[in-house]
């Protein structure tokens, strides 16, 4: 069984298999090399969408990816649904299922159409003038009608299960676009020896070449050459072919994004491929091949379905066998719609009439008049009539003075129409060339490039299929040359066409309707007429930009393809400008939609950043610990025991420290290692402390600013050798520490002989906190004599550990003697399992970053970027004492000299203790001088950290308090939601304020 | 003509052939009490007010290309005053106080919808900062709740709140009188309304230099429509600001980076609020035409090129893809780049400069547009009262050299 | 994505590369007043044209390098190593090592 619209032969489809698909629920039937628009069409569907604002019924414009109305949504599954496809992009497929957008409840019975008889009222930018009465109408009544109306398709109900890919590739010449004179320039290009990449959105290669019948080439019809030159491309090693892939965005120095469709066609495809493929290709050099889009005209009701482009209908004529209507008006500014009328009586259609706006009969009108075509020359159409499907149109005679005559009415289901073509400029566009505009034709040229690009063919101004195969050669062979150096022999290419007409005519046709009133659709999908615009100008909207965004035209999915020049023109008529004084609407990326997913690719799930792990992260997570995201590393964050909630286990874990012994995985801390006869001057300059005179095998705590003179990062730093160094951050800012230290290395003090290193991942490091800490490590650590006299608090030394090279370091962060062992990173988890396995036989344990936070908050140990927020200088933080003071210069000296860094308005770190032991503040809560302050008061600081501290029996906490050392024994106050809570300032060591614990 | 439905009903028997121009384009004068340089929302803003509010009324804006063609129309309109500083409060909340009013003010419908402004905590240190934000918010009678996941999933469903994603969401303060506004319409709002109180608005008007006088004060502009004369001149102009102040002798702490923005096909209403997740890099919202709007981060370097790589925009859209799994089908229909102008501290520049009679506002970064009625404001008044308005006033150039940073940044790590 | 020409190893994409800032900007003396630690760190000649900048090669050789890239067309013009002179555009070719 055929489809009624179905030409009885030709066009490149596979009439041997059938492909069922629905739309609406209505099933039909194509074949291999339809689109969803072509089979519609071949089964008499022309109702497909409704537009915008009004919810006029509307169907096909185009054949390509240009088309403006024909969105519809495609569904596979719940998550594979994709809405706001153009019919004509959408390759059938057995089983596809479409359905219609943006219509309640039918398409064909629609309650927005009611939009279109208030569309007097809903003229452009009306929204700005309304509305506004009474005030809260807006957010409750107005607004939510509105968005309900807007949109288009529906966002898919769950989550997209396809998978996305990208990739990088390099090339010498990159061709965008394989109609004629993109393969000329890529075998010319190629045959110089080029590596080349050629892409077009298309499934088949060949562009214009597929729908015209007359082309032939060096003896061969246009289709085959171009099918035998894709195939001798395609073969070669240095050339990469890719159909189905658009070429959207041009970023800087000649990258541009490819976007290759790789599964939408298949009715199942198979698991190993994405959906989708990004490509991110540099090329050296680029040839723009792009072609010229079809331009509609502009006339009253000029959106009705079955009012397509002649050049549409050719497409689905020669491409699909596919007629796009039975009685056919054609209307024209130009030569080539004439082909279409030809065309299409030849196809069986009746072809009522070419209109022809001109008054002049063209060698093109003579052939259709030989062919038995009746022509009428200086003729418009001033009216349409239909309902769901255009039935009728009036014809007007345009008189040579201007005046208009009415003429008859023609009944027909298809009006073909050309305005003429425009060059297709948006990514020479986008590149940033400049455009130039070619006052004889009326469009804008590519001029002077500014990237490394070149534009050949109709995108360039070409008519004709020789001009448009010289000009693809001639810039395959500069580009090949400029980019490799290779030549290639001149090539001359014998063929014939149909010609186009770049330019032709612009804006609204002549006719006698009252142009106040009736709608010339500019602007399709949008709802934008000729009239809209003449109010944007009468308006004040002058510049096209505002006429854009005033009236929308151009913003539409189509990206205004076929409308901007259009709607230009109508604007400079209106204001009586030229074109160019006008101006042009910048074309911004991509040149058709791409999805979200392609962008993202690869970069979901575990995937989105890396995660990083601990040594201990396997031994941890047996024991059921749960992990918190810090930077990119995931830490244990407690070690419940025997179904022990949080706060049971970070209690029982820090009296466990305190009492006997802890075990902590500390490797994420950054370690840098400087080295070099300077190393200790350049850290003497980096940090804010003293290090000339710190001692091999002793550390020191440091405190790095920027030059601005505010807290940056902290870490303890130990001296292996007179000239090395082993530093270590903060867990989050190694990375940022180590660029700012080759910053200063290179480019401030370059005569300094230093090296850094990063070792954050050479090293895992496990702390043993507690009294019993010498007691765990002691047999496993050889060649270092453990005793307090020996190897003091602040000791490191290079030594055996699990008879491994290793580091050990008597350090603290709990106020508790302490050591932390580093080991290489591949026996972390070794050095791990050992350390715990001695420490839970002395009855200690495990512990996780809560417990590590709480018992150093009990020490009044701060945190930088929890405790400070970089607005912080030392002295505010109460390290004013390590502060270097008598240092010639070190990072942010002058800075935290300003007038405004020091006096009592500066923001301490100070201790809070509620007045309810029990209570544990809020970090982040605000502290104020009043109970109850009232709205607006200021605010003296914050709770920075706040914990309940099983050790002292009570909640404690950290904060930034105006002038806070001076408030000492103070009270102050929380506001909560709930009520205020009373605090009182006390000194931020809370535990041990002797130190003596230190020493076990 | 005043805007109603009235006069639009009116209007449409008459074919809405007697509009008049909304607002007018004059020639220039030969001098002006007031030039603002730069006619973006903020410039207008300060001519309308300038007008409106202090009685000045021979005021002129001049801008180089359209009226709101830079970052005002740029921009992605959130609108928020849930700051941490109180300075920053101050500042963003006296503007949105001015945005709830602002359509019925200048009679120019403005689309500000206070749909709510969530923003995702990710990790123990956002939660850290957010109920930083939220307490110091609340102290300041700024409207704040903090939400678990599931009532910020409930506020806006599609929300990712799965907790075996990279950084799943933990919690989200939310500012429900917070929104979007029409960024179009606030521009054209403004000098409609501007225009009718006598400001010319002199479009395609680039100022080239800054002549002074021998005390050093302000005396004219030259522009390539002529010399103007100038008893104040406000700079307003947003990334190219250090170009315009260099003209004064000026040089300025700000640099401009690109920041890219992007629109999705539009779609029947999906994202029913701002949602922002600085951790991971993302803010999306839905505009009333169905266009999904995201926000993607700065380029690293300076560029005046209104571009950028595409490697910011997938950045963006792969943390999209991670709050809002189901629109990963979603297509991208159109990208663009503004130039934002940034100081050290992520604060604005409001005040007095060096120059006599010059006055300045910038360094919004990529947050502008929120404070679009307040920045104006505030600048008219300065300019009026020859002295930095209160809540201007510890936004001045200054601050710098005295270490008085107001840095929302450091402070919060929070996106603009 | 720019394409940085790093002195040392040649053609990169951008995303090897960290942006550092103004180049040719002198650290504040360590007894220098609000005004001349302003001048340091804050202020910046932000020109519409062409920048001397500071970019760090840090995925790659991790060397710091000197550029000057004009500011609207985003191309730059000359990479050049850290402590040589910002070169003189006017001067005839070779005065820097052009990259495009």
């Amino acid at each position: 069984m055929s489809a009624a619209f179905r030409t009885a032969s030709g066009g490149r489809i596979d009439r041997s298999k059938q492909l069922a698909f629905t739309f609406d629920g209505v099933r039909m039937i194509g074949h291999p090399g339809d689109t969803l628009a072509s089979a519609l069409t071949a089964n008499g569907v022309r109702l497909l969408a409704r537009s915008f604002k009004y919810h006029r019924p509307r169907g096909l414009v185009a054949a390509g990816s240009e088309e403006p109305n024909a969105l519809v949504t495609v569904i596979r599954d719940d998550g594979r649904t994709t809405p706001n496809l153009a019919a004509t992009t959408v390759e059938l497929y057995d089983g596809l299922v479409a359905v219609s957008q943006n219509r309640w409840p039918s398409l064909k019975w629609d309650v927005g159409a009611l939009n279109d008889l208030f569309s007097p009222i809903f003229v452009s930018g009306f929204y700005y003038k309304t509305f506004m009465w009474p005030r809260s109408f807006w957010q409750k009544v107005y607004e939510p009608r509105i968005r309900a109306a807007a949109g288009f398709g529906e966002a898919p109900k769950a989550a997209d299960p396809d998978r996305y890919a990208n990739r990088f590739a390099h090339c010498d010449v990159l061709v965008i676009g394989v109609g004629p004179a993109g393969l000329a320039a890529a075998r010319a290009a190629a045959d110089a020896g080029a590596r080349v990449i050629l892409c077009d959105e298309n499934p088949e290669l060949g562009g214009s070449l597929l729908a015209d019948p007359s082309a032939v080439i060096d003896g061969e019809p246009g289709a085959a050459w171009a099918a035998s030159i894709a195939a001798d491309l395609a073969a070669r090693e240095t050339v990469t072919l890719l159909t189905r892939t658009t070429a959207f965005g041009w970023y800087q120095d000649n990258m541009v994004g490819l976007l290759e469709r790789v599964t939408d066609h298949l009715a199942d495809p198979p698991d190993h491929l994405p959906r989708e493929r990004l490509w991110q290709v540099r090329a050296k050099r680029v040839v723009i091949a792009a072609g010229a889009l079809e331009r509609p005209l502009v006339f009253p009701e000029n959106d009705r379905p079955g009012i397509m482009l002649a050049d549409a209908a050719r497409t689905f004529l020669a491409r699909h066998g596919v007629a796009a209507g039975s009685r056919a008006v054609v209307f024209t500014a130009t030569d080539s719609a004439y082909a279409a009328a030809i065309e299409a009586k030849a196809a069986g259609v009746s072809v009522a009439l070419v209109a022809d706006l001109r008054r002049e009969a063209s060698p093109a009108a003579e052939a259709a008049r030989a062919a038995g075509i009746r022509v009428d020359l200086a003729t418009t159409i001033e009216a349409t009539s239909g309902g769901l499907s255009v039935e009728s149109v009036r014809l007007a005679r345009v008189a040579a003075n201007g005046s208009i005559a009415p003429g008859e009415t023609i009944a027909c289901d298809l009006v073909l129409h050309s305005a003429g073509f425009t060059p297709t400029v948006h990514l020479f566009s986008q590149s940033r060339g400049k455009l130039r505009f070619d006052a004889d034709r009326g469009v804008f040229l590519p001029g002077e490039p500014h990237e490394d690009a070149t534009s050949a063919g109709a995108c360039n101004g070409a008519e004709t299929l020789a001009a448009c195969l010289a000009a693809g050669h001639a810039a395959g062979a500069a580009a090949a040359r400029a980019a490799t150096g290779g030549e290639v022999a001149e090539r001359a290419y014998a063929a014939e066409g149909l010609a186009i007409e770049i330019g032709g005519h612009f804006g609204e046709v002549p006719h006698g309707r009252d142009a106040s009133r009736v709608k010339c659709f500019v602007d399709l999908q949008h709802d934008v007429t000729a009239k809209d615009i003449r109010l944007a100008t009468r308006e004040g909207f002058r510049s096209i930009e505002h006429v854009k965004r005033f009236t929308t035209t151009g913003m539409a999915t189509d990206q205004g393809k076929a409308s901007n020049m259009n709607a230009l023109a109508v604007a400079a008529a209106t204001m009586g400008l030229d074109v160019p004084q006008v101006g042009l609407t910048t074309f911004r990326r991509p040149y058709t939609p791409v999805s979200f997913g392609a962008f993202a690719g690869v970069n979901r799930g575990g995937l989105f950043d890396p995660i990083r792990r601990t040594p201990s992260h396997d031994a941890a997570a047996a024991r059921g610990a749960p992990f918190e995201d810090v930077g990119l590393w995931k830490r244990a964050w407690w070690f419940p025991r025997d179904g022990e909630d949080r706060h049971a286990a970070v209690a029982r874990e820090c009296r466990t420290v305190r009492e006997t012994v802890g075990v902590f995985d500390a490797s994420t801390l950054g370690k840098i290692e400087v080295v070099g006869p300077d190393a200790a001057e350049f850290l003497n300059r980096m940090y804010v402390n003293p290090f000339l005179k710190l001692g091999v095998g002793r550390c020191r705590y440091g405190i790095l600013c920027r030059d601005d003179g505010f807290v940056y990062d902290d870490g303890v730093i130990g001296r292996i050798a007179e000239d090395r160094f082993h530093v270590t951050t903060t867990t989050g800012g190694a990375p940022r520490v180590l660029m700012m230290m080759e910053d200063y290395l290179q480019t401030e003090w370059p005569e300094l002989d230093v090296w850094l290193t990063s070792t954050t991942e050479q090293w895992a490091v496990v702390a043993i906190q507690g009294p019993e800490a010498r007691e765990v490590i002691a047999p496993l650590v050889a060649g270092v004599d453990l005793s307090t006299a020996a190897f003091p608090h602040m000791s490191v030394a290079d030594c055996r550990i699990l008879g491994l090279p290793g580091r050990l370091f008597r350090v603290s962060f709990t106020g508790e003697l302490g050591y932390e062992l580093n080991v290489p990173a591949d026996y972390g988890a070794a050095l791990w399992d050992a350390l715990l396995a001695r420490a839970e036989a002395l009855g200690g344990c495990a512990y996780g970053t809560e417990t590590m936070h709480v018992l150093r908050a009990e020490k009044g140990y701060i945190i930088v970027g929890q405790d400070t927020d970089g607005t912080l200088t030392p002295a505010d933080a109460g390290l004013a004492r390590a502060v270097g003071k008598s240092k010639p210069d070190f990072v942010g000296k002058a800075g935290m000299a300003r007038p405004d860094l020091t006096g009592p308005h500066r923001k301490e770190i100070v201790g809070l203790l509620p007045d309810d032991p029990k209570c544990v503040l809020d970090e982040g809560a605000q502290i104020t001088a009043e109970a109850n302050p009232a709205k607006g008061a200021h605010a003296l600081g914050h709770v920075t950290s706040a914990y309940w501290s099983a050790n002292v029996g009570r909640g404690i906490a950290l904060a930034m308090v105006e002038g806070g050392r001076s408030r000492m024994g103070t009270k102050l106050h929380v506001p909560m939601p709930t009520g205020p809570i009373a605090v009182t300032v006390v000194d931020p060591v809370f535990w041990d304020k002797e130190g003596k614990r230190l020493d076990g | 003509m005043h805007f109603s439905f009235l006069s639009l009903l009116r209007n449409a028997f008459s074919a809405h052939r007697d509009w008049p121009e909304q607002w007018r384009s004059p020639e220039p004068k030969p001098a002006y009490d007031v030039v603002i340089v730069g006619g973006g929302g903020h410039g207008l803003a300060a001519a309308y007010y300038l007008a409106a509010e202090f009685g000045i009324r021979d005021v002129a804006v001049v801008e180089k290309g359209w009226i709101g063609g830079g970052n005002t129309g740029r921009n992605t309109t959130i609108v928020r005053s849930n700051y941490l500083l109180e300075e920053s409060e101050a500042l963003y909340d006296h503007a949105l106080k001015l945005w709830e009013n602002l359509s019925q003010v200048l009679n120019y419908n403005v689309m500000f919808s206070p749909r709510g402004v969530m923003m995702l905590a990710h990790t123990t240190h956002d939660v850290q900062s957010f109920k930083r934000h939220f307490h110091a918010n609340r102290l300041a009678g700024i409207d704040t709740e903090w939400l678990t996941p599931e009532e910020a999933r409930d506020w806006c469903p599609g929300l990712n709140i799965a907790r075996d994603i990279r950084y799943p969401i933990v919690g989200a303060t939310l500012q429900k009188r917070g929104g979007v506004a029409r960024h179009d319409a606030v521009a054209w709002g403004y000098a409609r309304a501007a225009s009718a109180l006598g400001v010319d608005i002199l479009e395609n008007c680039e100022v080239t230099g800054i002549r002074r006088a021998a005390d050093g004060s302000i005396e004219a502009l030259d522009t390539t429509k002529g010399v103007i004369a100038a008893k104040k001149v406000g700079v307003s102009a947003a990334g190219h600001t250090s170009v315009v102040m260099d003209m004064a002798g000026v040089r300025m702490p700000i640099e401009s980076f690109p920041l890219q923005a992007l629109v999705s096909e539009p779609l029947k209403p999906i994202v029913s609020c701002v949602v922002m997740s600085n951790t991971i890099h993302a803010y999306i919202s839905q505009s009333d035409k169905g266009d999904l709007v995201i926000g993607a981060g700065t380029d690293q370097y300076v560029s005046y090129s209104q571009t950028g790589g595409m490697q910011i925009t997938a950045h963006t859209l792969d943390a999209i893809c991670e709050l809002f799994p189901v629109l990963r089908r979603v297509r991208m229909m159109r990208n663009w780049g503004g130039i934002v102008d940034t100081t050290a501290d992520r604060s604005p520049i409001l005040g007095t400069t060096p120059v006599p009679g010059l006055y300045v506002n910038c360094g919004w970064g990529t947050g502008g547009f929120k404070a679009t009625p307040g920045a104006g404001h505030l600048l008219a008044a300065t300019i009026a009262k020859g002295e930095p308005h209160p809540i201007a006033a510890p936004f001045s150039l200054d601050r710098f050299a005295r270490g008085r940073l107001i840095d929302e940044a450091a402070a919060a790590a929070v996106a603009h | 994505m720019l394409l940085i020409t790093c002195p040392y190893c040649g053609p990169r994409p951008e995303i090897e590369f960290a942006a550092r800032g103004e180049a040719h900007v002198a650290r504040a003396a360590p007894d220098a007043d609000g005004e001349a630690v302003a001048a340091s760190l804050y202020v910046r000649s932000n020109p519409r044209g062409v920048i001397a900048e500071r970019w760090r090669h840090v995925a790659g050789c991790g060397r710091f390098f000197d550029a000057l890239r004009h500011t609207v067309t985003d191309k730059f013009v000359a990479t050049y190593r850290v402590g040589e002179p910002r070169p003189d555009l006017a001067a005839p070719a070779g005065a820097g090592e052009g990259t495009r």
